[in-house]
């Protein structure tokens, strides 16, 4: 049964035709694979790439997807509260929107040779990591425009260089994803407005929740250059196209015209432009708190994470009375062939 | 792997619009063919992307390895002829 459960596209591990006497000449190869990522052609699955590449790719792309899934939980906590049926189908449509996110992803490193099962069982037993921003909690209903607005925003900002990853099925995954991740957050501005230009309490209450999301959402671009440690490999592969730091200031510059429009603060005095750079200052990022976070201490990640086992413990009968529905039919189909 | 409730793997194809092929969209898991259609349904065409879907077991899928890209392709690559452009035709000859 294995074999079946490997897809097509998995690449071979030995290929024929670099073999002199029974060895692989590696250096062929990856002075092959060197050129392709140079001449910015994409490798796709079949194609040889170092163990290295494939194992950040991996790495990144589950990362990536079990970030997708997590980031469900947040927002499907307000589903059952939103003040419309407007807004109510809404957020259902973008919950939905982020549980598709995770399924291109998974089959994106599935194409790497990884399995579902184990990719969602090291998201279980904490041995990968999905975004620390989900780790907080969505107090008020002004927290789902705040997350679509800048935790959207951010998540665009990062996944448009994505979309020319060296890798074919992931920046063909992104290029999917960011064309829907623009409704997640246009309609978090659209509700971050309504609730601006709405009464004193609701324009305090849409304030709160930028100003609780605002440094989070700058620490979803990662560490500062100096401290990043996968960074400049991913470059030199062209997994990555731009800097942490390169982003992040693209994303603040982006987002202060916003805010005005949106007649609300951000949280950080330091915050002005420069005429020289021709760029936004903005004051330091608490990294202790990324780091606490990262390393389990946020406010949710223990409800993150036991709810995500819950799912998918109590889902498993589904799982395997559909698997024996079909094995059940395809006896039969062979019974009567 | 945990390997016996694992869904095998399929390949969809969609039709984004009559008149034109499908193409490869993606690919999911499902027990059976049914429900792979189904849920490439909801993966794939949320927005109108589809009028029409495949879905094929990837296991059935015989593909030609790259490792024998330049081999395999090589006999078109010096046929230069089977294009148009290969032919000089004098300057004011007309629907040719």
């Amino acid at each position: 049964m294995a074999t079946a459960h490997q897809p097509f596209t998995t690449a071979p591990h030995k290929p024929a035709a670099a073999a002199v006497d029974g060895a692989v000449d590696t250096t062929v190869l990856e002075s092959a694979f060197d050129a392709a990522v140079a001449a910015d052609e994409r490798i796709e699955p079949r194609d040889w790439m170092p163990d290295a590449y494939r194992a950040t790719l991996v790495r990144q792309i589950a990362q990536h997807a079990h970030s997708e899934i997590i980031g469900m939980q947040p927002e499907a906590n307000w589903i059952t509260r939103a003040p419309s049926l407007r807004r109510k189908a809404i957020l259902m449509a973008k919950v939905q929107d982020e549980a598709g996110h995770g399924l291109y992803l998974y089959s994106a490193a599935e194409t790497l040779g990884a399995s579902r099962d184990d990719l969602l069982d090291k998201l279980h037993s904490g041995r990968q990591k999905y975004s620390s921003i989900f780790n907080y909690p969505t107090l008020t209903w002004a927290d789902v425009g705040a997350i679509g607005w800048l935790v959207d925003g951010a998540a665009i900002t990062n996944q448009v260089p994505l979309c020319r990853c060296s890798y074919g099925p992931y920046a063909r995954a992104m290029v999917r994803v960011c064309k829907e991740e623009s409704f997640h957050q246009r309609q978090g501005y659209e509700l971050l407005l309504a609730l601006s230009r709405g009464t004193e309490a609701q324009h305090a209450m849409a304030q709160d929740a930028v100003d609780r999301w605002w440094w989070p959402s700058l620490m979803m671009f990662g560490p500062p250059d100096a401290e990043s440690s996968h960074s400049e490999q991913s470059m030199t592969w062209k997994i990555k196209r731009h800097s942490n730091d390169e982003l992040r200031q693209r994303f603040v510059d982006i987002c202060v015209p916003q805010a005005e429009s949106l007649g609300l603060t951000l949280p950080d005095p330091d915050l002005k432009w420069n005429e020289e750079r021709g760029q936004h200052d903005f004051g330091p990022i608490d990294w202790s708190e990324f780091w606490s976070v990262l390393k389990g201490n946020g406010p949710c990640n223990d409800q993150r994470i036991t709810q995500r086992r819950r799912a998918h413990e109590e889902g498993a009968w589904v799982r395997e009375a559909a698997a024996a529905y079909a094995a059940k039919q395809s006896e039969r189909k062979e019974a009567t062939a | 792997m945990t390997g016996s409730t694992e869904w095998p793997l399929w390949e969809v194809f969609v039709r984004s619009r009559r008149g034109l092929s499908h193409t490869h969209a993606g690919s999911l898991h499902a027990p059976d063919a049914e429900m792979a259609l189904r849920n490439a349904r909801d993966l794939y065409t949320r927005r109108n992307e589809g009028v029409s879907i495949w879905v094929v077991p990837s296991a059935e899928i015989t593909a030609s390895s790259p490792d024998e890209k330049d081999s395999f392709f090589e006999p078109s690559a010096d046929k230069p002829y089977r294009h148009p452009t290969f032919y000089d035709i004098p300057e004011g000859v007309k629907h040719l």
